[in-house]
Parts: structure tokens; sequence; C-alpha cells
């Protein structure tokens, strides 16, 4: 995006102020205006707020903050001196000493005080700096600009190009864009990737732009690039994920201490709605997808039934009781550093025990709902989330249970007689073929098993999340990206 | 008035940056027409004529009638088309 209008011209040569009324020490120094409109290559004021102050000297009027912009005035009143157009000598706040050595003049402002400090510029109070780069400078920005009639609503106009997955979306103006590139350190032209299923280039301003669709603050944003580079990895399959007729989509669970930094909730209703960052993260990366890889349903996506996770389902994991590692630690993640993981998975089924009190039978209770996963008579490979609540969580800590001694005691517990599940047993014909019988199976594929901990205190409640069919080596695995900057 | 809003493409830039129509169907056969009177003076000789003169081919016509031709079609009116017919000729006359 160009520069389009032409500069406010300013004085090539002498002293320029720029002050506003609001401000105590620019309204202080009325006589020193006065003092200084005497300086032989002249004075200008540029006021910020009113352009009848100060009283002393006329004031241009600069509420459009052209000029604070052009000189990155960030605190008024500031004082500049120019020769020949350049810049050779700026005091910020006043200064008695600095304006006079500026000034060339003695005996500025008899009788005030020394030194007084200076308001914040108008041109950089919050949400500012924005709007005056896309009025005023070069913002960089490289993606097309698509003009919405005055009289159109800029919602319903992304619904009609298409770039909406039902909800309505954020209009992603330049302004709300470059503030949402505020939230990371990285260049808006970096390339993320290439999005399946097209394989379409993707920048930082790309992915800064749907995140502002989806309705992100900016300090969402190195999240959601964390979990378009997650998606990008092959191992997670992202187009295979989006082609399958199978009910999957791309979860997101955030590590480390980014998840309380920007008030993600991993309890009560963690799943649900209702929290911001929760809720817009996952669909952020959904609207890349969508957006810059062309994955939309009924095309390249083809899931026949769906799950309502697929608006984007991302939520943070419970840290509070550390006899347990986070999840991420659990995946080579450092501790104390954030990350997200991307988990392939469908809707979730709940489990409420509320009468197991050991951890044996506990495992042996929530086993018996991931049988169900996929099909109850459908084994091996299958891929499990659980998102397990306090509650759950608190059998297996006050039996001082270790994470590796609860992973074996679910492998046993989910180690089936295929007898029980060959084609025709008990009526219905899904099932193992004949060649396992007198076999065993195991519903979840080594590796497969994933215990991550989520949910409000009370309520003996667990969720169990399956992935998809195809998992792991032959389909998806999960990823785990470190949140960067 | 306001101005026009700005706004960043989301999307690869592969498509035109103008709002694509809807690509014509192949061939009108089995397809049902709606012939929609928007209201204009004698709009409703021209529309007779032309559902006469598609009937006389075979198709399936179905007409309708905007209450005027100074608003755009009522939401009852737009959705019965849309709920009835594959594709419809939109009858501009004066």
């Amino acid at each position: 995006m160009r520069q389009q209008i032409e500069p406010m011209p300013t004085p090539a040569d002498g002293l320029i102020i720029v002050a506003k009324r609001d401000c105590p020490t620019c309204t202080m120094l009325e006589p020193v205006y006065a003092a200084l409109a005497k300086d032989e290559a002249g004075l200008t004021i540029y006021s910020q707020d009113d352009p009848a102050f100060p009283k002393s000297v006329p004031a241009v009027d600069d509420r459009d903050l052209e000029v604070s912009y052009r000189f990155e005035i960030e605190t008024v009143p500031t004082l500049i001196r120019l020769k020949r157009g350049e810049e050779i000598g700026r005091a910020i706040g006043w200064n008695r000493g600095e304006w006079e050595a500026l000034a060339g003049q003695d005996g500025l402002g008899d009788g005030l005080p020394e030194n007084q400090p200076g308001c914040g510029s108008k041109s950089v109070d919050p949400g500012v700096p924005e709007i005056l780069a896309v009025r005023f400078g070069d913002t960089q920005l490289e993606a097309r600009q698509v003009e919405v009639g005055a009289m159109d609503d800029e919602i319903e106009a992304c619904f009609q190009r298409g770039w909406s997955d039902g909800l309505p979306v954020v209009p992603p103006t330049p302004v709300r864009v470059l503030r949402m590139l505020q939230g990371t350190t990285r260049d808006p032209q970096e390339t993320i990737g290439e999005i399946p299923p097209n394989l379409s280039h993707c920048t930082v301003e790309k992915v800064a732009i749907n995140a502002v669709m989806a309705g992100c603050k900016p300090e969402y944003l190195p999240v959601v690039l964390a979990a378009v580079e997650a998606v990008l990895d092959p191992k997670f399959a992202m187009h295979g994920v989006l082609c399958t007729t199978h009910f999957v989509g791309p979860i997101l669970v955030v590590n480390g201490p980014i998840a309380k930094r920007i008030g993600m909730n991993s309890g009560v209703n963690a799943l649900g709605q209702g929290n911001r960052a929760n809720s817009t993260i996952g669909r952020a990366l959904q609207l890349v997808i969508r957006n810059v890889g062309g994955g939309r349903p009924g095309e390249i996506d083809r899931s026949t039934i769906g799950n309502p996770g697929k608006v984007g389902l991302c939520f943070a994991e419970d840290e509070s009781k550390p006899i347990w590692k986070p999840f991420s630690e659990e995946r080579g993640i450092a501790a104390g550093t954030s990350a997200v993981t991307l988990y392939a998975g469908e809707g979730l089924m709940g489990n409420f025990d509320q009468l197991s009190r050991t951890p044996q039978s506990l495992t042996r209770s929530l086993a018996m709902s991931i049988k169900a996963i996929g099909h109850p008579k459908r084994a091996p490979g299958h891929d499990v989330m659980i998102v397990m609540g306090h509650e759950h969580f608190c059998v297996y800590e006050r039996a001082g249970w270790t994470r590796d001694q609860t992973m074996q005691e679910f492998d046993e517990a989910l180690t089936l007689q295929a007898d029980n599940l060959l084609r025709g047993v008990g009526g219905v014909a899904e099932g193992l073929p004949e060649r396992m019988a007198g076999k065993t199976v195991k519903k979840v594929r080594p590796g497969g098993l994933n215990i991550v901990r989520a949910g409000g205190e009370a309520g003996l409640m667990s969720a169990l999340i399956g992935g998809w069919a195809a998992s792991g080596e032959r389909g998806s695995d999960l990823v785990t990206k470190e949140i960067g900057t | 008035m306001s101005e026009n809003v700005t706004l960043l493409d989301p999307t690869a830039e592969t498509s035109p940056a103008m709002r694509e129509r809807l690509a014509p169907p192949e061939s009108l056969e089995g397809l049902v027409i709606g012939v929609l009177d928007i209201g204009k003076v004698r709009g409703d000789v021209f529309c007779d004529e032309i559902s006469k003169l598609l009937g006389e081919k075979g198709f399936t016509v179905k007409q309708y009638a905007k209450p005027t031709n100074t608003r755009t079609a009522p939401t009852d009116l737009a959705q019965t088309i849309a709920t009835e017919c594959d594709v419809v000729v939109e009858a501009l006359s004066d």
C-alpha cells in the first residue's frame, strides 16, 4: 500500500514546535513561544488539538496529526530545529537549557521551572499510529486491496466473497491488520509456508489478515503463527485431514506461560464457548486453511458429517498441578516454554464416571469409553486424546500415580480379545476379519494415547476425543511447535 | 455519505478481485425457469411473451412479479423463486 497523499509542506529552516492545549507544560510555555517567534529563521507551531492554541503565536492546525506523524513526535511539546529541510536538533518536553541551546536564545521562560516533562503526543495514543500509517505512511502491506462501497455492509461483503466459515468475520481493514501485526516481531512479508490443499504461498501478513477476521487480539498472533507452522509439518498431513470423509479437524492445545498471558481458559467450560482466545485462535487457523489454502467444505473438504470443532477448537492445558509434566514437556518442549500442539480430532465423547475412586477402576472405566471410539468393534490403530477433568485427575494424584504408570494401565485396559470383535459377533457385521480369531489387539496405536488436563474443579468428568481413522505414520500424527514472538 | 471501505484480501489472490458471477448452466434441459416481472410499465406484457415462447420450446416456466420496481424483491419472493426455480430471467422493460 503506497502513500497516496501529498505531504503537508513544512518549513525547510527554523524552529517548529508540536504542542497541544490539553498539556499543562505546553500551555505553561506561552511566553516562550512569543520569545521564539522572534527567531530569525522563523517559528512554526503545530497544534494537535486546538488551532486557537497558543494565543501568543498563530498555530498551524495539526488535528489530523500529519506533521506529528511525519516527525515521529512522541511527547508534546517537542521543539525541533530544521536546516535546509533536515532536522538538526530536538528538545522533548521543557528544559530551559536544551531549549535555549537549540533556539540560540538566552533567558527563555523567565520565572518558569528549569525543567518540566511534557505529555504524550496524540499521534501515539493507542490505536492511532496504525490509522496514521495507513493515512500518511507506507504500511508495507502487500495484500490486494478490495474496495467495498460506502453503502454496502462490509461484513456482508466478506460473506459474499466466500471469506467466512459461516459466522460473521471482522472486516480486515488495513488499520486492523496493522494493529494485528503489532502482536509479532516477525516481518509481515516473511514466508510461513505453502498452505494445503492448494499449496498457496502464505506470509505473516496473510495469517494476520485471517486472524483479524477470526476476532483475534494482536497478542494471540504468535499462537496462530505457530499453529499454522504446525499444520504445515508433513507429519500432520493437513491435506488428508481436510479431504477425508472422517469427522476430524485440527484441535489446538496450548501450553506454557502464554496461555495465562493472553487469558486462555483451561478451566470451567474449557472446550466450550465464552473465552475470546480459545474461540478465535483455532478459528484463525481454519480461516487460513479456507482462504489461503482454498480448503472449503464440499470442495476439497469432503467430511461426511464434520464436527462442531471444525469452526476452530483451541484450549489451554491446566498446568496447576505439576505432579505430571505439562503435555508439551512430554512432547519434548523445554519447561517454561510456550507451545501449541495440533491433534487431528473428532467431536468429544463424555465420560462421567462418578464412582471410581481408584486409578485402576477409573482407567478401566475410561477405557470402556475409548473402546467405543470409531466403532466398538474396530481396532487396532486408533488415536485418542483424554481431556481429563480435575476430579478425575485427583484420583490418580491421590494414589500417587505417575503418567507412565497410568499409560501402562491404559495399555492393558485397551488390549482386547479379538474373538469379541469379529465380524458378525453380536449380530453386527462390522468387526475384525476371521483371521484375527484367538488373537489380542490394541485399540490404540503405540503412542496414540494422549492425556491432557482441563476443566473446572467440580465434576467427575473427562472427555474422550477420537483421532482420525488414519493416524500415525499412515495418516496424521500430533505436531508440537514452540510459540515464538 | 461515508467513503468506501478498503479490505485486505485474505485469500491466495488466485481469483479476480471482483466477485465472480455464477457460471450459467451448460444446458436448460430439465431446469425450471422463473420469469420475474420487476414491476416496470408493460413488464407484464414482456414477461408473458417470454414465458409463452419458453413454454412452446417445452421448458417448465414459473412467473413471478415484484410489488414495485423501486425496491428490491421481498425476501419471501426471493426465497420462493430460489426454492422453486433453477434459473431466473429478471425482466427489465421500459
